[in-house]
C-alpha cells in the first residue's frame, strides 16, 4: 500500500522501447489535457464579463471578479446562492453519515461473517443502481407527494442515502474482505468484544477505504442534479439546481453560469485535492494482494 | 498452568463429508511442549484452532484443566496464540500490541505498563515499544507475537507454524530460544509445525497427524527408533527412511536382494500374516558400504560435511531400487563408483495394511 502514496520515479528505458515510451507518454498528456481543457475553459470564462465570454474565443482579456460578487448576490430567484449552500452543505453531510453508518455494519457481515448466499444479497445491493432512475421518478415523486415531502431537504436526505448505500456496501465490502481473518481472531482471543474488534481493529486498518468510499458518496451527493430538480426544485434546493438556475431567459449568462459553475464545483475540488493521497490509496486497496 | 485433553474431538467443515479432524484423542500434560507434526492439510491447524475456540467441534469434546470449553468462546478459555503471520495490529505500537489483552480485561494503565515491560525485557525488545510493527524486521514482528502471548501469562500458548515466515538461520536460532523460553516459564505449549526437524528438536513429545487422523504420539527418540506405521517411518527423520515393498518367501524376507533378519516375535508375525506383501524399512545410518552385501552403483553424493549421503541404484530381482546410505562426511565415494552395501542395524517391518510388526 505504502508503494502508491509515492510517485514512481521515471526509470531510463534502453532501445527501441524508448520511443515506444514516450509517445505513450505524450498520448497521456494529451488526453490529460483534454480533459482538463473544459475545465480551464470554464474557470477562465468565470473572469470574463458577459461581453468576452460570448465573443468568439478569446485567451488574453480582462479579468474580474465581478460575476462572482453577481451571481452570489443574486436574491431575486427561488434559491439564493448561499440558502443553496448551505442545503447542499446539510444534505450532503447528513446522507454520507447515514450512508456510512448503513454501510459499515452490512460491510462487516457480507465481508466477515458471511451467511449463506451473502454474493446474491451483493448482487441484490448492486442491482438496485441497474434502473435508470428516470424510469424510477414518477412512484418517487408520487410517494413524496403524499408524505408531504415535496420541496424538502428531508427527501433528498433519504433519496441519496438510498442512491449511494449500495456503492458504498459494494465497495467498504472489498476493503473489509482485505482485513486478515487472522487480526480478528487475535482480538477474539485477546478479549475483545465485536464493537471492539469493529473501532480497535478493522476501521484502522480500512481508514483509508473508509474515506475514498465517503469522498466519492460525498461528490456524487453534491453534484446530484435530476432527483434535486425534480423533487425539490425550489428554496429548498442544491447548489446544481441554483446554477442551473443561472441560465437567463434573456440577455448573456455564459459568464455568470461559469462562475456559478466554478462556485460549485470548487468545494467537490477541494475535497478531493485534499483526499487524493487517501483517496488513490484506498481505491487501490482491493487491487493489491 | 494447565493439562488439556482433546476426546474423540472431529471437526468437520460445512461441505465437506471428510472430517479434517477425525476424534483426535490426546491428552496435554503440565509444562508439557507438545508439537502436532504432518504433511501440509492434515489437519494441524484445524485441530489447534479447536483448542483455541475458533473452529466449532462437531463432535466431541476438549477440557482444559479437566473444565470443559468444548462450547466457550475463545476469550473464555485463558490461552493465547501466535499466528503464522504474527497478526499483529498494524495501527498500535508494540507496546500497545502486548498490552492489549490486558487492557480489554481492564488492567489499570501503570500495571500493563509494568508487564508489557517485563515481557519486553525477557524478549530483548525494550528499544522497541514504540514501533508500529511494520518498522520491525521480520524476527523482531515474531518476538512481538511471542510477547504478546507472554504478557498475560495464560493457561495454555498455541502456536500455529510461528517460524516459517522466517530466514532458515533465523529459524533454527529462534527454535532453540523458544524452547528455552517455554521450559523457563514452565507453561504448556501447543506448538504446530509441518517440519520434522523442528519437531524433533523442540517437543517433549511429538504428535503426528495424517489426513485428520493421529498416527502416534510419543517423544522424539521413539517416534524415530519405532514408529507405529509405514507412515511415520517415512515422515520422520531427514533423509527419510528407505522402504522398500517386498514379499515373503517361504517364510523368510529379502529385501533389495539381502536376506531380512527378523526377530522370533517379528518372524511370527510375518509367518501369521495371510497376505504375502510387507515393507521392510531401514534408516540411512543402518546401511553400511563394505566388501559384502548387495552390489551397487553410486548416481548421487551429498556432501554435507559432517555426513555424506549417497543415494545408490541397486539392481535385485524385483527390479531396481535407489537407497540412501550414510557415510562419513569425508569419504572418497564419486558419482558412478560402485561398491556393496548391508545391513548394520535395526531393520523395521510393516504389513501389508502399513502397521508395524511388534517384536
Ligand atoms: N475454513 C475451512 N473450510 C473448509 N475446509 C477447510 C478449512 N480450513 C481447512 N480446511 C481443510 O481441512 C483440512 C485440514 O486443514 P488444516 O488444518 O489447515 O491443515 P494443516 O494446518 O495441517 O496444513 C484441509 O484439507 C483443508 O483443506
Ligand atoms: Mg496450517
Amino acid at each position: 500500500m505504502a508503494l502508491l502514496t509515492r510517485a514512481p520515479k521515471a526509470e531510463p528505458i534502453l532501445g527501441q522501447n524508448r520511443v515506444v515510451a514516450h509517445l505513450l507518454a505524450l498520448l497521456t498528456w494529451i488526453i490529460g489535457l483534454l480533459f482538463f481543457f473544459p475545465l480551464f475553459w470554464l474557470v477562465l470564462n468565470g473572469f470574463k464579463d458577459e461581453a468576452d465570454a460570448n465573443a468568439s474565443p478569446k485567451l488574453f482579456f480582462e479579468p474580474t471578479l465581478d460575476r462572482f460578487s453577481e451571481v452570489t448576490e443574486d436574491n431575486q430567484g427561488l434559491l439564493s446562492f448561499t440558502e443553496a449552500f448551505g442545503n447542499s452543505f446539510w444534505i450532503v453531510l447528513i446522507s454520507t453519515t447515514l450512508v456510512m453508518a448503513l454501510a459499515i455494519p452490512a460491510a462487516y457481515a457480507l465481508a466477515i461473517r458471511p451467511m449463506r448466499k451473502w454474493r446474491d444479497v451483493l448482487f441484490f445491493f448492486i442491482s438496485t443502481k441497474f434502473l435508470p432512475i428516470v424510469g424510477a421518478i414518477m412512484p418517487i415523486w408520487i410517494i413524496a407527494r403524499d408524505l408531504d415531502l415535496l420541496g424538502t431537504r428531508t427527501v433528498l436526505v433519504v433519496l441519496y442515502t438510498a442512491m449511494n448505500l449500495p456503492l458504498a456496501v459494494w465497495m467498504l465490502r472489498s476493503f473489509f474482505a482485505e482485513v486478515p481473518k487472522e487480526l480478528i481472531e487475535a482480538a477474539q482471543i485477546d478479549g475483545c468484544s465485536l464493537m471492539g474488534q469493529i473501532r480497535q481493529v478493522i476501521l484502522p486498518i480500512v481508514a483509508p477505504g473508509l474515506a475514498a468510499t465517503a469522498l466519492l458518496c460525498v461528490i456524487f451527493a453534491w453534484n446530484e442534479f435530476f432527483l434535486a430538480v425534480q423533487l425539490n426544485p425550489a428554496g429548498a434546493s442544491t447548489m446544481p439546481v441554483w446554477v442551473n438556475s443561472q441560465q437567463k431567459f434573456q440577455g448573456q449568462f455564459l459568464a455568470g453560469l461559469s462562475a456559478a459553475s466554478v462556485l460549485a464545483t470548487f468545494p467537490v475540488v477541494i475535497a478531493g485535492w485534499v483526499a487524493q493521497k487517501r483517496m488513490i490509496r484506498g481505491l487501490a486497496m482491493g487491487a493489491i494482494k | 498452568m494447565a493439562e488439556v485433553r482433546y476426546e474423540a474431538a472431529s471437526r468437520i467443515y460445512p461441505g465437506s463429508e471428510i472430517p479434517a479432524v477425525d476424534s483426535l484423542n490426546l491428552d496435554i500434560e503440565d509444562g508439557e511442549l507438545l508439537v502436532l507434526v504432518g504433511p501440509s492439510g492434515s489437519g494441524k491447524s484445524t485441530a489447534l484452532r479447536m483448542l483455541a475456540g475458533l473452529e466449532t467441534v462437531n463432535e466431541g469434546g476438549i477440557f482444559i484443566n479437566d473444565v470443559d470449553v468444548t462450547l466457550k468462546p475463545p476469550q473464555d478459555r485463558d490461552i493465547a496464540m501466535v499466528f503464522q503471520n504474527y497478526a499483529l495490529y498494524p495501527s498500535m505500537t508494540v507496546a500497545e500490541n502486548m498490552g492489549f489483552a490486558l487492557k480489554q480485561s481492564g488492567v489499570p494503565k501503570a500495571q500493563r505498563m509494568e508487564q508489557v515491560r517485563e515481557a519486553a525485557r525477557i524478549l530483548d525488545l525494550e528499544p522497541y515499544l514504540d514501533r508500529k510493527p511494520k518498522n520491525l524486521s521480520g524476527g523482531q514482528r515474531q518476538r512481538v507475537a511471542m510477547g504478546r502471548a507472554i504478557v498475560r501469562s495464560p493457561q495454555v500458548f498455541l502456536m500455529d507454524e510461528p517460524l516459517s515466515n522466517l530466514d532458515a538461520k533465523l529459524r533454527v536460532q529462534t527454535r532453540t530460544e523458544l524452547a528455552d523460553l517455554q521450559a523457563r516459564l514452565g507453561v504448556t505449549m501447543v506448538y504446530v509445525t509441518h517440519d520434522q526437524v523442528e519437531a524433533m528438536t523442540m517437543g517433549h513429545r511429538v504428535a503426528v497427524l495424517k489426513d485428520g487422523i493421529l498416527q502416534q504420539v510419543d517423544a522424539p527418540r521413539t517416534l524415530y527408533n519405532a514408529p507405529v506405521n509405514r507412515f511415520v517411518a517415512g515422515f520422520i527423520g531427514s533423509p527419510a527412511m528407505n522402504l522398500v515393498d517386498t514379499e515373503r518367501i517361504d517364510g523368510s524376507l529379502n529385501a533389495i536382494g539381502l536376506p531380512i533378519e527378523l526377530s522370533p516375535g517379528v518372524a511370527a508375525a510375518v509367518a501369521a500374516q495371510s497376505e504375502p506383501e510387507f515393507t521392510v524399512g531401514v534408516r540411512p545410518e543402518h546401511l553400511a558400504v563394505g566388501s559384502e552385501g548387495v552390489d551397487g552403483e553410486v548416481s548421487v553424493v551429498e556432501a554435507l560435511g559432517s555426513e555424506s549421503f549417497l543415494h545408490v541404484r541397486v539392481q535385485h530381482q524385483g527390479g531396481e531400487t535407489i537407497v540412501v546410505v550414510r557415510e562419513s562426511g569425508q569419504s572418497d565415494i564419486a558419482r558412478g563408483d560402485r561398491l556393496k552395501i548391508s545391513i548394520n542395524g535395526p531393520v523395521h517391518i510393516f504389513g501389508a495394511d502399513g502397521e508395524r510388526l511388534a517384536d
